[in-house]
């Protein structure tokens, strides 16, 4: 019987995009939906996700998986055959584990401060914090081809939807990726090299257009 | 294996401490802990060394190796020493236990905190919020004993940890969490019989103190 695979998804939300190249990497066919996130949310959504009410949600012959980096692990147990995203040594698994943590609870966050229009101070803020866990992230990833070592793997996933915001951030709120932290832009543009990297992250432009519609609705 | 090999940088309050020393226990290891000696204060070198990115306990040293972040530290406890297992074996139900301890780790410590740090109606919206994220994981344990199912798991371990602050919550909020959550509140006590919590688990009245000491240092009484 052929897997059923549906994922609830929001075109600009970086923690879809994670989902989305995890598939492409184990060469995955799916159908998407687009949900609405501002106004009402679908019964599917609530019903697949009542906790939290979010997207991403990978629906697997019925059953949903939530949290974008918990559905990439998922993935990576379930289609174990190819394009492995974790390593298997657990030293090597807990330190891409702590990674992703960072960037999720480190990174996404000062991304989110940015995007806060109504406050200055928050945005402001939210630009130093997230340099600042840019700059600690090129430590680690140091002269490594990935922050997996040789293959793109878990952290590199985790990071990588972050560069369609870098138009964004640099034209919003002067952040310039290519001054900050020249070897995350190198890094991402290896990553994009990768046709599951490549196909699955909105273009950078769009994203930018959608902020200024968004912006304009709520009259900043 | 030699006392040595597994190191615990260590705070005796520290609920995400407790659950590395739960786990280790469970997995019946024998380990070293070393106590942060100025709780608040000074960091001592070992422990800068080991964890330069967030600077704070706990810290497994395994042969000298570090690994930060309570989740992940008893993640890779149950990779390395996989009996018994911490979580089911099918992907799915993995994937769930996940969720969970996601949920646990977004929510219960923080929650319990509003509650210590605020006072009259903020006091009374945080303990309403607390509960509500309580009954939340009360419906999620369902019929079952145990978080891992037949087995005691990740967030029971989790969970069971952060719990030990719910004493200092429930004095200083005046409410008790059994007359809410009688089924959470026996999924404690069953925990609690359980070797590898008792013999770790901190004296709740000790906490309530050092809480109290928090809420004198942060001009909070």
């Amino acid at each position: 019987m052929e897997d059923e695979l549906v994922l609830l998804d929001f075109w600009t939300s970086p923690f879809g995009r994670r989902v989305r190249i995890a598939l492409a990497e184990k060469g995955i066919k799916y159908e998407a939906t687009e949900e609405e996130l501002f106004e009402q949310k679908s019964p599917l959504l609530l019903q697949m996700n009542p906790v939290h009410k979010k997207i991403p949600v990978l629906i697997h012959n019925g059953k949903p998986v939530c949290e974008s980096l918990n559905i990439v692990q998922y993935i990576d147990e379930v289609w174990n055959h190819k394009s492995p995203l974790l390593p298997s040594d657990p030293y090597q698994r807990s330190q891409a584990r702590f990674w992703a943590d960072y960037v999720d609870n480190k990174l996404f966050m000062a991304l989110r401060k940015t995007m806060r229009w109504k406050d200055g101070e928050e945005q402001e803020a939210g630009k130093k914090e997230l340099i600042e866990s840019l700059k600690v992230l090129e430590g680690e990833l140091g002269d490594e081809l990935y922050f997996n070592g040789e293959s793109f793997g878990f952290v590199d996933l985790a990071l990588v939807p972050l560069a369609s915001w870098f138009y964004s951030l640099e034209t919003c709120t002067g952040f310039g990726i290519e001054g900050e932290c020249p070897k995350i832009l190198s890094w991402t543009k290896r990553c994009m090299e990768k046709e599951s990297v490549a196909k699955s992250l909105p273009d950078p432009r769009k994203i930018y257009d959608y902020l200024l519609e968004r912006k304009k609705k709520y009259g900043f | 294996m030699s006392k040595g090999e597994i190191v615990i940088l260590d705070c005796w309050v520290s609920p995400f401490c407790l659950r590395v020393k739960i786990a280790l226990k469970e997995k019946g290891l024998e380990y070293e802990e070393r106590e942060e000696k100025e709780l608040l204060g000074k960091k001592s070198d070992l422990l800068l060394k080991s964890n330069p990115i967030h600077q704070k306990v706990p810290v497994l040293l395994h042969n000298g190796k570090p690994i930060c972040e309570s989740t992940v530290i008893v993640n890779y406890i149950n990779d390395n020493w996989p009996s018994p297992p911490f979580l089911p074996s099918s992907p799915y139900e993995i994937a769930q236990a996940r969720f969970w301890a996601d949920y646990i780790d977004k929510k219960v410590h923080d929650a319990g905190g509003n509650i210590w740090k605020s006072k009259g109606e903020a006091q009374e919206r945080a303990i309403k919020d607390f509960i509500e994220i309580v009954k939340q994981l009360e419906e999620g344990l369902g019929e079952r004993d145990f978080f891992g199912g037949d087995t005691f798991g990740l967030n029971d371990i989790s969970l069971i940890s952060l719990t030990s602050w719910f004493h200092a919550y429930e004095k200083f909020g005046n409410f008790k969490v059994e007359d809410h959550c009688p089924k959470f509140s026996a999924w404690i006590k069953r925990c609690s019989e359980r070797p590898s919590v008792s013999q770790v688990i901190p004296d709740p009245e000790k906490v309530y103190e050092f809480v109290l000491m928090l809420k004198k240092m942060f001009g909070l009484e």
